[in-house]
């Protein structure tokens, strides 16, 4: 490697202008691919492979079974109510969260962003929901709604609200402590997101607006909320790409039951419970195609950012 | 990139400045009496903050802190505190066999992320090539992969090999998600670095790996701190992967424990020594959030402020 380099290093100083000299370009590869060869074995090459998976009937308790399906396993999906049960859930589950965590991480980051002397404290205590363990996040939220253990039951039922909730145990109630629990742990780092892009925002524009006579809320309304606009949607779909991938906090807290299976708990359970390779590999690539619709969206938007990179 | 050190420290003297006049005058317009009013409103969105942030935290060590009878009630306070829990998990052999092999794969990962990912990132920010803009999106679109689109695969592949079970079995595959990322921060940060130092090495008589070495880490420092903290983060708390490639105490890492964890009578769940166990795996990350606070917002906003 080192005589490697020096022989390139040498060729790389003489030549200084436009065209790619050769030698970079070979140092480049050299550099590159050890990063590229991890990635390519063990991300591209396996959805290939899992995509072939996915048109076969295998399964590990039979492993001398073994047949080309087809479809099979897509059809077999798409006519069960788990799979559809399992779209349903995390498309709520996705919906409900983000949109909380946008709006709470936005007020969060203004709250953060008028200035005072906190902030630095702030941002630290912002940061330790982010620092906790999805699945830990999902254990303190099942403390908080056991049901005697639990002080949001308790409490809920001193004021006379759903009092006999098993919060974990019912349809919906469960949901929305996922719910509760995934936004806990994500809307402080949504909201640091959003103070990024509010801290780029030059202050003559809001000058300008004040001595034009604008309220704060015209001010909120007509410059920081456009100007806001491209880091709402990068976070946005950020997220979107994450709660789309939920498995920690279902697994955890209700194991997928009372209505909180997602696709990449089906999915895994499939593979893991039921050792049911052909089938699960195919919920595996449906979880996929969903997500990767999203992340072509969010390669598009950062493009930009990419593009800025790349420049030589 | 300016997102990575530029935004975290904002002119925060000029803004004050600005915000006390503007306050000022707001207060001129409405007159004396509403003075207060922004103030205390101000305190009480700190302190609504600070509360939803840190309270279910507390609740956990609260819980951690419990046992028996104490568990059916919801004090706030424990009634009769005591570390019975913390002592029991550690006398538990498959819970800290598991901090082992969380630090152990942790530690492989993140130092070889950073090694490989160095490399890559210097390449990407450094040297010219064609196509450049389409690697570098495919290598963060590798980063928004659900990772149970692998789970399959790798889990099949892995029981042919025997890696199943293995800290290998569970390096390569965080390795592959953690490279993007990793590659994406430094590449950001490389990109900081006046070239001219570089290139005075070079003029120098330095070879690229020579000004590589010694010029440019160590001024991307602390850009390989935040990667290697964000990499780190991403190890120890990932769980589909771990619980899907490992079946025995011999690899489980800590999520997969914690999720786990059954009490000595099989159908008791024991959340308090749960808590407990929640509680030590959280600890160092929650110390690292405090002492690398700059380091870990800058790695978090590199790649997604501009837009």
């Amino acid at each position: 490697m080192e005589a490697a380099t020096a022989r390139l290093g040498r060729g790389g100083r003489r030549k200084k202008e436009k065209s790619y000299g050769s030698e970079e370009r070979r140092l480049a590869t050299l550099l590159l691919s050890p990063a590229m060869a991890v990635i390519v074995l063990v991300a591209a090459y396996p959805i290939g492979y899992a995509v072939w998976l996915s048109l076969t009937e295998y399964s590990l308790r039979e492993p001398g079974k073994w047949r080309f399906a087809g479809f099979d396993n897509y059809t077999e999906a798409f006519g069960s109510t788990e799979f559809w049960d399992a779209v349903k859930n995390t498309f709520i589950f996705t919906g409900i969260s983000v949109t909380l965590e946008l709006v709470i991480g936005l007020g969060m980051a203004l709250a953060m962003h008028s200035a005072f002397k906190g902030r630095g404290l702030l941002r630290t205590v912002v940061l330790v929901p982010w620092a906790v363990l999805t699945v830990v996040s999902a254990i303190t939220w099942r403390t908080l709604f056991e049901p005697n253990l639990g002080l949001a039951p308790t409490v809920l039922d001193k004021i006379g609200i759903a009092g006999n909730v098993v919060w974990l145990g019912q349809e919906g109630y469960a949901m929305a402590v996922m719910i509760l629990a995934d936004v806990w742990k994500t809307a402080p780092f949504m909201a640091l997101l959003l103070l990024a892009g509010l801290q780029v925002i030059p202050d003559d524009v809001y000058d300008a607006a004040k001595v034009d006579g604008a309220t704060t809320w015209q001010r909120f309304q007509r410059i920081t909320l456009p100007l806001l606009v491209p880091a709402i949607l990068v976070a946005l779909i950020f997220r979107t790409l994450d709660a789309l991938r939920i498995f920690d906090l279902p697994f955890v807290l209700t194991g997928g039951t009372n209505g909180t299976s997602t696709l990449s708990l089906i999915a895994q359970q499939e593979l893991t419970t039921n050792n049911l390779i052909g089938y699960g590999s195919a919920l595996s690539v449906l979880t996929f195609v969903v997500v990767m619709a999203v992340s072509f969206i969010y390669i598009r938007t950062v493009g930009g950012n990419i593009r800025s990179l790349a420049e030589d | 990139m300016e997102a990575s050190g530029g935004i975290v420290t904002p002119g925060t003297d000029v803004r004050q400045q600005e915000k006390e006049r503007e306050e000022a005058r707001v207060a001129e317009r409405r007159g004396p009496r509403r003075n207060w009013v922004r103030p205390v409103l101000m305190w009480i969105a700190v302190l609504v903050i600070i509360v939803f942030c840190l309270f279910p935290f507390y609740w956990l060590v609260n819980v951690s802190l419990k046992t028996g009878s104490d568990l059916s009630q919801a004090d706030l306070i424990p009634p009769s505190p005591t570390l019975d829990n913390y002592d029991s998990i550690f006398k538990n052999g498959d819970f800290t066999s598991a901090l082992r092999n969380s630090v152990i794969v942790t530690t492989i990962t993140t130092v070889l992320a950073l090694i490989v990912g160095s490399f890559a990132a210097y390449a990407l920010a450094r040297l010219r090539f064609p196509r450049k803009f389409m690697l570098l999106a495919i290598i963060l679109s590798i980063s928004t992969f659900p990772p149970i689109a692998i789970a399959a695969p790798i889990f099949k592949l892995w029981t042919e090999f025997g890696l199943y079970d293995t800290y290998i079995g569970l390096i390569l595959p965080y390795l592959t998600f953690a490279l993007p990322l990793a590659i994406y921060i430094l590449t950001s940060f490389f990109k900081e670095i006046p070239k001219s130092l570089e290139e005075a090495a070079l003029v120098d008589g330095a070879t690229y790996f020579q000004a590589f070495r010694k010029v440019v880490l160590p001024l991307a420092a602390p850009g390989l701190v935040t990667a290697g903290l964000l990499t780190a983060f991403f190890v120890w708390n990932e769980f589909l992967l771990a619980q899907t490639l490992t079946s025995s105490p011999k690899a489980f890492t800590v999520p997969v424990s914690v999720a786990n964890f059954t009490g000595s009578q099989k159908f008791e769940i024991p959340l308090g020594t749960i808590s407990a166990a929640s509680v030590v795996i959280t600890v160092p990350l929650v110390l690292a959030v405090i002492i690398f606070q700059k380091r870990i917002v800058a790695g978090m906003t590199a790649g997604a402020v501009k837009g």
